[in-house]
């Protein structure tokens, strides 16, 4: 196996190993299925046909949450437990190590994501029954495909973060209030939503429905896609610093 | 064979490690004592690649530790003891350790036997004593069959069977011929422990040499005497440097 292959096999066994990850994934799971399950009980089948997604994109974007956390610890816990020395001393390479962390914690979340978002979309599709969202709508496919995109990436924007503060504590309380339950108003406040707007958790809620373009108070001046390759830029600035921040700090 | 050339850590204005220089040669236990403070964890991490020196070198076989491949197999360290995840098994931490070094899981399991951690293999860290925990470092250092071994105070926070288990198994890895260099600020434990002294003190050289001539040269009938009056001097605690 490669040096890459074998620092990223290694990450996989600190991942799995730590009952915080099925605790914190198991959570992601029940809160994105409950929240949607009770959203699309409350569906209303009179508005226009694409609402009929939308309890899919609450339960997942709330869920979000739980899954930064997951993100958060598992990358936080090798400096808050001090592990992070003998991580370096066997991959001495911090370029190689950070690759092989993030890829791990991409993979896992990725993985997640996938199967939550799935279980939730069956969910929905069930609780609703006529009137549902079918797989064959764009919107549909946009939702899903988006979402799964947009819940993957974030994550590892967050992981980024909390390499470059070396702590879970300190990353979950900048990245909690700041983009995740402040921003959501924020975005919406005309003074500093052309600021706010695109912040990182906010570009997801585009392509997940919850706006559209355009509209007088939630829209956005971005399109669905657009937001995703803001989110893109995000996570490509966010790995760059922590790579950075790794290289050039000692252990 | 592990070499220290000029090395220095500065801390802002403060030196942690200063003009330091030595060698540490293999088949004999190297003791590598100074009072705390006096800068041998920083010594040790970059040795090990972990802090950047400002300037000068440490070198592992004649190459800094940053270029060794698969540098498990060429040197084992322990640090601190409690650098473990506590909701991790021991066998998953050596395993996780393992692979990133492509090291067999049969490894793992020999250096869990080795070090009397078999029966607890599956416990999580969180479980452990501090002297269990000691053991599971001591298992990290050995996992990859290392020439080198450098033990950061090994002997802290155990009880006088682990210390007896600590000090028949660095005799036993250098009388193999390996590379040992075993920190410690006790006396006491060195004198029975180390046939080689590093002295430090304030982060520079106070002595190199055998443990008989370090105490026949301080005029001291113990170790300890002959180490509290070379280091007097240098005894002051400093602020960054120790860990």
């Amino acid at each position: 196996m490669s040096a890459l292959g074998s620092a990223i096999a290694a990450e996989w066994v600190k991942v799995r190993s730590v009952r915080s990850t099925v605790i914190t994934l198991g959570l992601f799971a029940a809160v994105a299925l409950g929240l949607s399950w009770m959203v699309a009980r409350a569906f209303d089948p009179g508005g226009p046909a694409d609402d009929a997604i939308l309890p899919v994109s609450f339960g997942l974007l709330t869920g979000q949450l739980v899954l930064v956390t997951f993100a958060v610890a598992t990358v936080g816990s090798e400096f808050s437990t001090g592990t992070i020395r003998a991580s370096l001393a066997a991959v001495p390479s911090r370029g190689r190590l950070f690759a092989a962390k993030m890829t791990a914690v991409g993979l896992t979340v990725g993985a997640a994501a996938l199967i939550v978002e799935s279980a939730v979309f069956a969910l929905v599709r069930f609780t609703i029954g006529d009137g549902a969202a079918p797989l064959t709508e764009w919107w549909t496919i946009e939702v899903l495909l988006g979402g799964w995109i947009h819940l993957t990436l974030l994550s590892v924007f967050t992981a980024a973060v909390a390499v470059m503060v070396r702590s879970t504590v300190i990353a979950l309380s900048v990245l909690l209030p700041i983009l995740f339950l402040s921003s959501q108003g924020l975005g919406n406040v005309e003074a500093i939503k052309p600021v706010a707007q695109y912040l990182p958790d906010q570009v997801g809620m585009v392509i997940m429905h919850m706006t559209v373009p355009g509209d007088p108070q939630f829209g956005r001046d971005y399109s669905a896609w657009g937001g995703i390759g803001i989110l893109v830029l995000w996570t490509a600035a966010a790995l760059a610093a922590a790579w950075w921040s790794m290289r050039r700090r000692d252990a | 064979m592990i070499e220290i050339h000029e090395l220095t850590k500065r801390y802002r204005q403060k030196a942690a490690v200063d003009g330091l220089s030595f060698t540490v040669e293999p088949g004999r236990v190297t003791g590598f004592l100074g009072p705390n403070g006096a800068g041998k964890s920083t010594t040790i991490r970059m040795a090990l690649g972990l802090d950047r020196p400002t300037s000068g070198r440490a070198l592992i076989d004649g190459r800094p530790y940053a270029e060794l491949e698969r540098p498990l197999t060429r040197v084992g360290a322990l640090l601190e003891a409690d650098a473990v995840h506590p909701s991790r098994s021991a066998f998953n931490h050596l395993l996780w350790l393992a692979k990133t070094n492509g090291l067999p899981t049969s490894r793992v399991r020999e250096v869990l036997d080795e070090t009397g951690l078999a029966d607890v293999a599956g416990k999580t860290a969180r479980t452990f004593s501090l002297g269990m925990r000691q053991r599971l470092g001591v298992a990290a250092a050995l996992l990859g069959d290392p020439d080198v071994l450098i033990l950061d105070e090994p002997v802290n926070g155990l009880d006088p069977e682990g210390v007896i288990w600590i000090r028949n198994l660095v005799k036993r890895l250098a009388a193999e011929g390996r590379t040992v260099l075993v920190s410690s600020h006790l006396m006491a434990e060195m004198a029975l422990t180390a046939e080689h002294l590093v002295v430090i003190g304030r982060g520079r050289l106070l002595a190199d040499t055998s443990t008989e001539e370090f105490i026949a040269a301080n005029s001291g009938s113990t170790l300890e005497e002959a180490f509290m009056r070379l280091t007097g001097a240098s005894v002051e605690f400093q602020g960054g440097g120790g860990r």
